[in-house]
């Protein structure tokens, strides 16, 4: 019995709490106060008063929380021109994001289950080409997608934007759902199939009723990705839909009068709590969705 | 291969339809319904071919356009004079020439090279190091690596906002040190032109090394357990085991990371932003906001358009080579 071999994974338990154990727990416990630090510190100076930010430090625990710095971020600090805090802008992420999302996550779905179960001669180079999708730079796009969307009469519109979003993310959305489906047995579909189910009638009778995870997968990613984008926000979004993150920038960067770090960093975390709060309820569909990415991706 | 594969899939409808075409009977609408079960299952046999191409088309043109389409247009805005408005006439090369002269776009591509580098650098060293760390057998593991990715569900906006206000010299960083004693230390990179794109590798290390912890530690538990317990029988020590077998068989995950930061350290435009806008000066400019600033608030659509084809060209010279390697390295492998 003495010869047990430790694994890997449980090399000192049976030693107990050796030098190396403690260390290990230092180092990881030093990482978290390091990735958690500005997460605090946001809290905190959102809480505090300018006066408060200047006689303490970063780390000082607020004396006095106020919300004054939330309501302001919220409804009347100025993004540039105009000031009427982040709500509008929150509102037009979200009027943004949600159709952006459920489209684009259709889209894929059914290109997936074409691509997985469907394959015809080509489809092989169909889907090569559809990744590379995932990899240009959007820089590379964004001028003749700004001369288009003029031609639509979709520019500066929140509409231009979900079609923006659309195109750009079926490429992603795509791959996560054919992964997905190859891993559904053929032996299923082809006895749906002799059983004279047609292309539509397995989509919605087999297909569909499987996918609900990677629709969560899908809808975490693609939230995130639209929420959180910047680039198309500020080339496309005008003055009249943008998006919260471009707001939150143009707050941040005023350069005129005093800045209210304890505005910026509640405007920071308003910006921030959709995909913050998606992440704490669905975290591991988050996790899923970004390794899925990230191995063919 | 594909093709031969389609006709096996769809074997029983197909063989339906070579049967009607055999005896002749047209699979068409028209026809008089002497035989209605085959010519129906002749209809959907060829509903069954058509449909799927016919699904993914709009994709397909889609991608054809707003994808390769907008990559030549803007291939070709690169070779035209083009300043506040497109002008179609070719000009050869010359915005080129104009981009290479230009000091500022120089300062970009180095400013490129010294952030992506060390971004790439320190997300694998923390990353790696996490991952290990994390995967030996630790208590409250779920917890710490909830920890360390928070950050990669924020913004890059948001990141830079929070991290603006932390480097601050004056009131952020450098006035707890002072507080805590420390009263000489000085801390003012962020408005530092030498020293502003280091602000950048440290807000975007914080951001994006969690993740790669998430890469490597799936990597980590996918390795083969009786490997290792073989090498524990022969006697190895266990950073030998991790040193010898378990990061050299990471090396798929090695080109997934690799893949990923490099691709966010090129498009790096958002955090850039947000942090330090480019400055002080131009100080930590980057191709992604000259290819803005020029196409977009200084006219210059042809500059624009030559600067995103550099980073097209960058993001090719990277992802080619590597995803090259990477499917060698996995036919080898497997």
């Amino acid at each position: 019995m003495a010869a047990k071999l430790p694994t890997l994974a449980t090399p000192s338990f049976v030693q107990g709490l050796t030098l190396g154990r403690v260390l290990i727990y230092v180092l990881l416990i030093l990482c978290a106060f390091y990735y958690l630090a500005p997460l605090y510190v946001m809290l905190t100076t959102s809480v505090k008063s300018l006066e408060e930010i200047r006689s303490g430090n970063l780390l000082s625990i607020p004396l006095n929380p106020s919300t004054y710095a939330w309501s302001k971020a919220w409804g009347t600090a100025c993004t540039g021109v105009t000031c009427e805090g982040l709500a509008p802008y929150f509102w037009n992420s979200l009027k943004m994001a949600v159709p952006a999302v459920i489209i684009s996550s259709l889209i894929g779905s059914i290109n997936g289950y074409v691509l997985a179960h469907w394959k015809f001669r080509g489809s092989h180079i169909v889907f090569t080409a559809l990744m590379v999708g995932c990899f240009i730079p959007f820089q590379v796009v964004i001028l003749p997608m700004a001369r288009v969307l003029g031609m639509l009469n979709l520019a500066n519109t929140t509409s231009g934007l979900i079609l923006v979003h659309i195109i750009y993310g079926m490429a992603f959305t795509t791959l996560f759902f054919r992964n997905y489906y190859v891993s559904v047995p053929e032996e299923l579909v082809n006895a749906a199939r002799i059983d004279g189910a047609g292309f539509f009638t397995i989509y919605r009778r087999i297909i569909f009723p499987l996918s609900l995870p990677i629709f969560m997968v899908c809808f975490i990613w693609q939230f995130t990705q639209i929420w959180n984008d910047f680039l198309f926000g500020v080339v496309f979004g005008g003055s009249d839909a943008q998006p919260v993150t471009v707001a939150l920038n143009n707050l941040v960067n005023t350069s005129t009068g005093v800045t209210e770090y304890n505005v910026n960093m509640a405007s920071a975390i308003i910006a921030a709590l959709p995909t913050l709060g998606l992440y704490l309820v669905a975290g591991k569909y988050f996790v899923r969705g970004l390794t899925a990415g990230a191995v063919k991706g | 291969m594909s093709a031969i594969r389609n006709t096996n899939d769809a074997s029983k409808a197909n063989k339906v339809l070579h049967a009607t075409r055999a005896t002749g009977v047209a699979p068409s609408l028209a026809t008089p319904g002497k035989n209605k079960t085959a010519q129906f299952s002749a209809l959907a046999a060829l509903a069954d071919i058509w449909l799927p191409r016919l699904v993914l088309s709009p994709t397909i043109i889609a991608s054809l356009i707003f994808v390769y389409g907008f990559i030549g247009l803007t291939a070709y805005l690169s070779l035209t004079e083009s300043r506040m408005m497109p002008n179609y006439e070719f000009a050869g090369f010359s915005q080129y020439a104009a981009l290479f002269e230009i000091d500022r776009w120089w300062v970009a591509a180095a400013n490129l090279g010294i952030f992506g580098g060390l971004f790439i650098l320190f997300c694998l060293i923390t990353g790696l190091l996490m991952a290990v760390l994390l995967d030996q057998k630790i208590r409250a593991e779920g917890a710490l690596r909830a920890i360390y990715l928070y950050p990669m569900a924020l913004s890059f906006i948001v990141t830079g906002a929070a991290w603006k206000w932390i480097l601050n010299p004056g009131l952020g960083l450098e006035k707890l040190m002072h507080d805590w004693g420390y009263k000489n230390f000085s801390f003012d990179w962020l408005v530092d032109s030498d020293m502003a794109i280091y602000t950048v590798v440290i807000a975007g290390v914080w951001q994006s090394s969690g993740f790669v912890m998430a890469l490597f530690l799936a990597g980590l538990r996918g390795v083969d357990d009786s490997i290792i317990k073989a090498a524990m029988v022969d006697g190895a020590s266990l950073p030998t085991i991790y040193r010898r077998i378990v990061i050299p068989s990471l090396r798929p995950v090695f080109f997934s990371v690799l893949l990923i930061l490099a691709h966010i350290a090129i498009k790096s435009f958002d955090l850039v932003m947000a942090l330090t806008a480019g400055g002080p000066g131009t100080s930590s400019d980057v191709p992604a906001i000259f290819m803005y600033q020029f196409s977009f608030t200084r006219g210059q659509l042809g500059l624009g358009a030559a600067s995103a084809m550099m980073m097209l060209a960058t993001v090719l010279a990277v992802l080619v080579p590597l995803m090259y390697m990477e499917t060698k390295g996995a036919a080898h492998g497997r």
